[in-house]
């Protein structure tokens, strides 16, 4: 068995993500990858969730629509997935709300009721129940459900491991998952399981690693998590974290610990970000660094709370009045969020200015396998940024906060320093941060900013800014940036194709995409919006994108592995 | 230090007569005296918002962080939770704060975070010449507002005095010293200090006959009741009813602060190398 997919639906409240990722734990103990992509609509009692956890033999980041085994805890649950399921899927179900048409599948009714009713456990124990019920089913022993249990049940362990074995025991076993060698051969030193995080929470992990200081957010989906991780560990790490009356607070708060010398990053979605870009053009013209993890859902407007989109690539590329130059990256995984999200705010701090993390839903909430070694080490460099000792005032001389220098970066200072002082200036300003109108000065700041971007485009040239996969022969290609990696990683494989992922959107990575792209005669641009944004950001520098060429999906939720390569066989039919 | 030492080589753009002057006169006088006294000024930092108030910073040779319209206090806050030993001071304009950074301007006195608030209290907006803010009287009559307001303008101290703040006080740019000994007490006191300055704008609102003949300072008033300071500062809501206008310290209590709340301590980074592998221990 190469890949695996499981469903498991229920109402709100039933607790269908921890659920899924029950059983992602399950098959990451057998020695699978796993990725698991939830789906909720944005209320907390009611409505229909799902999680869908697919286990492979490779490493994965995308999911698929055909399911091996459907858990159903209600109705609607059978209803919205049976077109999902192959003639040789299983479906276990609370056989007390759940009418199994036996025709159509092979299936078994768990007395969830019955069984929760003389252990006289809560209700929100039926999920723990069908669980128990899943592992016989798939012949997952129960041995490896106990360890996930007395891991990760935070009270009343006994009544959920007896619950969890009475639906054991009553299930019938319909296959046998096997134990994965491929994972224990490529990785032969390591002996322990992989963990599995969301992006949201590798994002907040890489930024702790590269030295935070403090984490500043008002609560928006998709984005909230990253509050709830770091408000949940920050205080062990010695990271401040506040949730303050408005993102623009959040903005202004993180450039008030920008001035006083703490690394801070925000974290927000598209709404949220509105309220902020009146604080991130004063990072731009106070040269603040500031770090945001900008979560993109489905707009305009209130949109999809809880569904994906890539829609606000150029918004995040444009946002703020004036001109100054910004970072942004868009990771495509947990190991490349961990990573660039510590590059990120390294980035922030060498050069003075705001630095994005753009993800989106699926990203940001998806449950990846995560290998920490295979994230990558700034090594000796993050060390040394992250302490940014070479980034301050030497002592010498009166101190300038804008002093001009050759790359644009002026030497940093906090107060208090003795006989000195430090401002910072929201009008264009001297090099000592007092106003100024003179026209030369104008100018001169102007192109001291400018000049940061420059010697920021030159750095990025050491790094990995354009990932290419697949054929590289191929002369046809799909160019992808985001949560859309993983998925068109697996089509250009099965379809010979060239897949070109481009991380860094600014500065751009011109050169980089460009070499990437040598031999290739037909790019197909696959994303999650109804334009094209990344097609249309390359159409800047050259690089046309025919408007049948462009594969996009705009109704909130991810590409499947089977959307994406019909997508694609139609277009190169 | 003498307060002279505090002087930028900034030209200023204030106009003749305008009540600012007073303030930062004020304010270089109580820096430079805290300075001999064992604060020394390099622990202190300015915070302004935009307007003519905001000048201030370009004019006095401390820290500042000259920050954007209405949000001083975001700023504020965090560089005061990043560095405890800090004095943060805020100006701001009654536009500033009470239009634009109002949801602020509440959540810094509910917070009680260890920050004096300066709000330069010209009733007008001066910098874009001359329309009616939330202090201006009913009936003002401003650039937008040519038949005059229908609002009544809010009460500062009031809305201070319920969010939370534990210091209140109100002054007067025709009274220097009543300045300097309000401002001295505002910052030394631990918590949100807010003092209302009546600020004179000789272009567009100059109302120095009106507050020369009404205003008055508060005798033996029990500073700690709230009952007291409410009734004292309902004693005039800032319309253009002519009545006695109550000057001096209005309220001071001691209450839990926002800033205490934040753990101090820094971690090295290849502590949090071996913290983070840790953690993760509880995600396989």
């Amino acid at each position: 068995m190469d890949n695996f997919s499981t469903l498991i639906g229920g109402i709100a409240g039933d607790g269908i993500n921890e659920a899924g990722l029950t059983v992602a734990r399950l098959f990451s103990r057998l020695g699978y990858h796993i990725y698991m992509y939830y789906d909720y609509p944005s209320l907390i009692r009611g409505g229909h969730n799902f999680s869908i956890v697919r286990a492979s033999r490779q490493k994965i980041a995308a999911h698929m629509d055909q399911i091996d085994v459907l858990v159903a805890l209600n109705q609607e649950t059978v209803e919205k997935h049976k077109s999902c399921l192959k003639d040789s899927s299983f479906v276990i179900y609370d056989a007390d709300k759940v009418k199994l048409d036996d025709t159509m599948h092979k299936g078994f009714g768990l007395t969830i009721t019955r069984i929760l009713k003389e252990a006289t456990a809560p209700a929100v124990m039926k999920n723990t129940c069908i669980i128990g019920g899943y592992c016989k089913v798939v012949g997952i022993d129960w041995s490896v459900l106990e360890d996930v249990l007395k891991k990760h049940i935070p009270k009343m362990l006994e009544l959920n491991i007896q619950v969890a074995r009475q639906g054991y025991d009553q299930a019938v076993q319909f296959c046998r998952i096997d134990r994965s060698a491929d994972r224990a051969d490529s990785h032969l030193e390591k002996q322990t399981e992989e963990p599995i995080i969301t992006g949201n929470q590798a994002i907040s992990l890489g930024l702790i690693k590269s030295g935070l200081g403090a984490y500043v957010a008002y609560p928006m989906t998709p984005s909230s998590s990253v509050l709830d991780f770091m408000a949940k560990f920050g205080p062990e790490f010695g990271i401040k974290v506040i949730h303050p009356e408005s993102e623009i607070a959040v903005m202004l708060m993180a450039q008030g610990f920008a001035y006083a010398g703490v690394k801070a990053a925000v974290g927000t979605s598209g709404g949220g970000f509105c309220l902020m870009t009146e604080g991130l053009s004063l990072a731009g013209m106070a040269e603040m660094p500031v770090v945001v993890v900008m979560a993109q859902r489905t707009g305009p407007s209130t949109g999809l709370p809880t569904y994906t989109a890539q829609g606000d690539l150029h918004f995040v590329l444009n946002a703020g009045q004036g001109e100054f130059p910004r970072f942004i990256v868009a990771p495509g995984d947990a190991e490349e969020a961990y990573y660039w999200a510590s590059v990120a705010l390294n980035l922030a701090w060498k050069y003075q200015v705001p630095s994005f993390i753009l993800t989106d839903k699926t990203v940001s909430e998806s449950q990846y396998s995560f290998d920490i070694d295979l994230a990558g080490d700034l090594g000796g460099e993050l060390k040394e940024q992250a302490e940014h000792s070479s980034l301050l005032w030497d002592g010498r001389g009166d101190y300038k906060r804008y002093r001009y220098t050759d790359t644009g970066v002026s030497p940093l200072a906090f107060p208090p320093q003795k006989g000195q002082v430090i401002k910072t200036d929201s009008y264009t300003h001297d090099e000592g941060g007092i106003t100024s109108e003179d026209p030369q000065m104008t100018r001169e700041t102007s192109d001291k900013r400018q000049r940061k971007g420059q010697f920021l485009a030159a750095e990025l040239e050491r790094y990995e800014t354009v990932k290419f996969f697949g054929n590289e022969k191929s002369k046809i290609a799909l160019l992808c940036w985001g949560s859309n990696k993983g998925v068109c990683m697996e089509a250009a494989l099965k379809l010979g194709l060239r897949m070109i992922h481009v991380l860094v959107l600014s500065p751009f990575p011109e050169r980089k995409l460009k070499s990437a792209l040598q031999g290739v005669e037909r790019l197909l641009a696959v994303e999650c919006n109804s334009t094209g944004q990344l097609a249309r950001l390359a159409g800047f520098y050259g690089i046309k994108i025919q408007a049948q060429d462009l594969i996009l999906k705009y109704d909130g939720r991810p590409f499947s592995v089977e959307d994406l390569l019909a997508q694609l066989g139609r277009a190169l039919a | 230090m003498n307060p002279k030492d505090l002087a930028t080589t900034a030209k200023n753009s204030w106009c003749p007569g305008c009540g600012n002057f007073s303030i930062m006169s004020a304010m270089r006088m109580v820096l430079a005296e805290l300075d001999s006294q064992g604060f020394p000024v390099e622990n202190v930092v300015l915070v302004s918002g935009i307007g003519c108030h905001a000048k201030i910073v370009d004019y006095m040779n401390v820290n500042s962080f000259y920050s954007i319209h209405g949000r001083t206090l975001p700023a504020a806050s965090a560089i005061k939770i990043a560095n405890p030993y800090l004095k943060v001071i805020c100006f701001s304009g009654d536009g500033d704060s009470l239009a634009e950074g109002l949801d602020h301007l509440i959540f810094a006195a509910k917070r009680n975070i260890d920050l004096t608030m300066i709000l330069h209290d010209n009733r007008v907006y001066g910098l874009t010449t001359g329309q009616y803010t939330p202090t201006s009287p009913q009936g003002f009559k401003g650039k937008s507002t040519p038949s005059g307001t229908s609002e009544h303008p809010l009460n500062p101290l009031e809305l201070m005095l319920v969010s939370g703040a534990s210091y209140i006080a109100r002054g007067y740019t025709h009274g220097i010293e009543q300045l300097q000994k309000l401002f001295k007490e505002a910052i030394l006191h631990k918590g949100f200090s807010f003092v209302d300055v009546l600020q004179v704008c000789v272009s567009y609102n100059n109302l120095y006959e009106s507050y020369n003949k009404w205003t008055y300072t508060v005798q033996g008033n029990d500073a700690s009741s709230y009952e007291e300071a409410q009734k004292i500062i309902r004693s005039w809501n800032y319309d253009r009813s002519e009545v006695p206008i109550p000057l001096g310290k209005f309220y001071q209590i001691e209450a839990e602060r926002f800033d205490q709340s934040f753990p101090e301590y820094r971690q090295n980074l290849s502590e949090r190398d071996s913290k983070i592998r840790t953690l993760l221990e509880d995600f396989i």
